[in-house]
């Protein structure tokens, strides 16, 4: 397959040069500030993407059929435009909120890391091609291990740091050999003529079905699923804070991205047997992330397997799409990952503008926060409400999106476990809303102050929430527009 | 030439070596080791149905993966070694700080 080059290419790809710009000039003005003055580094992060979003949406929206460019390396689409948007969102408000926190906030290099990551995501989002789908998987994992461990001299750091690494090659390389014997089957690297090819060449099914659970090894390490969630809670405790929220959103939609991509493009030939697999991942993964989150004392690991439960709670989506007639399947993965993104950075902004104060991330710590800080407390309660599935706010709607797309195609059991589920985790959400508001502590008299990055950031994120679950339909439509490109 | 069968058969092999001593070896290093073998068996799979298709793209997705590889073991060992200066070791099982 042979795609000429047109001009209008570097149109659809000028966020993604317009990050690169970024990014060096975030690293050659650490290089050259003098080190009092590179507080400023985290608003030109913040700034410079939040104009990147808005040239996004100027010029390069996609418009008509979905297109094959640059040789057929990524594709220009709905699905790889919204999470673009999505991945750049949740940059901008990774950068406000780590700038006011020490260690971290006036570091060229953590700023450098966090585009850089930024840059594989988008990527990720719009690959259609093998090469680039490792490329891109391996740009946003590199910067997040070098994040993940960022503190080298707190231990807990530089041991989720590690054990991310760890984890994180070892399962690209299971995925990479899935991707060679995808490859040894067709003889093509690119996505959407790997599908064509085998289905012409009457593949075995077991050869097929060996290499995709190959494939999903990555895939599912890279959304949290079970079996390869265990990552996750240590990662997200020892990893700043802001990382680990970043993590816990970008680095999970993007991966959601691929795996819905790489299912519909290249395995519609098996949809029954994936859609079973997928099936079976929701229900265990929802499952244990929400029993195990039960018993956590610490807020960063029950924010980790809450969002191991909401990986669950997205693939009831994703097993939707499997089944012959589901329409409302993709639509409601996309809307549910943007919905899911901008709730859980409020939380873990919260958590990180808690933590920079009391030096600690312990559940207990949390008594008497609403009488230390008002603010701090509505905006736990919204993302905590939110998270658990609550109107009026944005995790209601998309709950019931994902749910309403399992009905639709007779998955009823998956759904009637969807919403088992919900209430578990809607009484370890409240138990930690109980702290917050109704135990008294001996220091809350203290102050607790909250920095202008802080303000605005949870800010922007509560709006968003709130929108979301009010506003509901201009974000359906926009997540409609990301699934119907997929077919 | 030989027929492509055996590359593959031997990719495996080194594949399942590789895993192996991912998971029942507990230095760091070895560790690091494995997981490269692991990749290597994915580079020997690509290059021999690169040349059994007679198709370029197999071949330059290998340089690709040898230049991940690189940048990857740059930053685990960059990992490893802020975490002996702290723990005086790099055996996995010392990785145990954090637990629930």
């Amino acid at each position: 397959m042979t795609i000429a080059f047109e001009p209008w290419m570097y149109v659809a790809v000028l966020p993604e040069i317009l990050l690169v710009v970024l990014t060096l000039v975030v690293l050659g003005l650490d290089l050259a500030l003098p080190e009092e003055r590179r507080g400023g580094l985290g608003w030109l992060t913040a700034g410079g993407l939040t104009a990147i979003i808005l040239v996004g949406f100027a010029v390069a929206m996609p418009a008509g059929e979905p297109r094959l460019m640059w040789g057929g390396m990524l594709r220009h689409d709905w699905l790889g435009f919204a999470f673009k948007l999505t991945a750049l969102f949740a940059a901008a408000a990774t950068s406000l909120l780590s700038m006011d926190l020490a260690q971290v906030g006036k570091r060229g290099e953590y700023y450098l890391l966090l585009l850089a990551s930024t840059l594989g995501m988008m990527l990720m989002g719009s690959a259609a091609d093998l090469v680039m789908l490792y490329l891109a998987i391996e740009t946003t994992s590199i910067p997040l291990y070098v994040l993940a461990g960022f503190l080298t001299r707190d231990d807990k750091s530089t041991e989720a740091g590690f054990k991310y690494l760890l984890f994180g090659a070892m399962t690209s390389a299971v995925m990479l050999y899935g991707f060679s014997l995808l490859y040894g089957f067709t003889g093509s690297t690119n996505l959407y003529e790997l599908a064509s090819l085998a289905q012409a060449g009457q593949l075995s099914l077991a050869s097929v079905f060996g290499s995709l659970l190959l494939v999903l090894v990555g895939f599912a390490f890279k959304i949290s699923a079970v079996p390869l969630q265990f990552w996750a809670p240590d990662v997200y405790e020892g990893a700043p804070t802001p990382v680990a929220g970043f993590l816990s959103t970008a680095s999970k939609a993007a991966g959601f991205a691929v795996l819905v991509r790489v299912l519909m493009a290249v395995f519609p030939g098996i949809q029954p047997y994936w859609g079973a697999v997928i099936s079976a991942l929701a229900v265990a993964t929802m499952t244990l992330g929400n029993f195990f989150a039960l018993s956590q004392k610490n807020i960063k690991r029950l924010l980790a397997y809450s969002s191991i439960a909401h990986a669950g709670y997205a693939l009831i989506g994703v097993a939707a799409i499997s089944m012959p007639g589901s329409t409302l399947g993709a639509t409601s993965v996309v809307f549910y990952l943007i919905t899911y993104v901008v709730t859980n950075l409020a939380a873990f902004g919260a958590v990180a503008a808690v933590g920079r104060v009391t030096g600690s991330d312990e559940i207990a710590s949390y008594a008497g926060l609403s009488r230390r800080s008002p603010w701090l407390a509505l905006v736990l309660l919204v993302a905590l409400l939110s998270l658990s599935g609550m109107p009026p706010f944005g995790g209601f709607v998309v709950k019931f999106a994902v749910f309403a797309a399992a009905v639709e195609v007779n998955l009823i059991w998956l759904a009637v476990i969807g919403v088992l589920n919900s209430i578990i985790g809607l009484y370890y959400y409240l138990t930690v809303l109980k702290v917050v508001y109704l135990y008294r502590s001996e220091e809350e008299d203290k102050p607790m102050p909250v920095p202008g990055g802080y303000a605005l950031g949870l800010l922007v994120l509560c709006v968003g929430i709130l929108l979301i679950g009010t506003l509901f339909a201009p974000w359906f439509s926009f997540s409609s527009g990301a699934a119907a490109a997929l077919f | 030439m030989l027929p492509v069968g055996y590359y593959i058969a031997l990719s495996a092999i080194l594949f399942t070596l590789g895993a192996l001593g991912v998971l029942i070896r507990r230095n760091s290093i070895v560790i690091f080791m494995s997981i490269e073998l692991m990749l290597n068996a994915g580079n020997l799979a690509f290059v021999a149905f690169a040349r059994a298709y007679q198709s370029l793209s197999g071949q330059i997705f290998v340089f690709f993966i040898m230049a991940v590889a690189a940048a990857e073991v740059a930053v685990g060992l960059a990992l490893i070694v802020a975490i002996f200066q702290t723990k005086r070791s790099i055996d996995v099982d010392q990785l145990n700080t954090m637990q629930g």
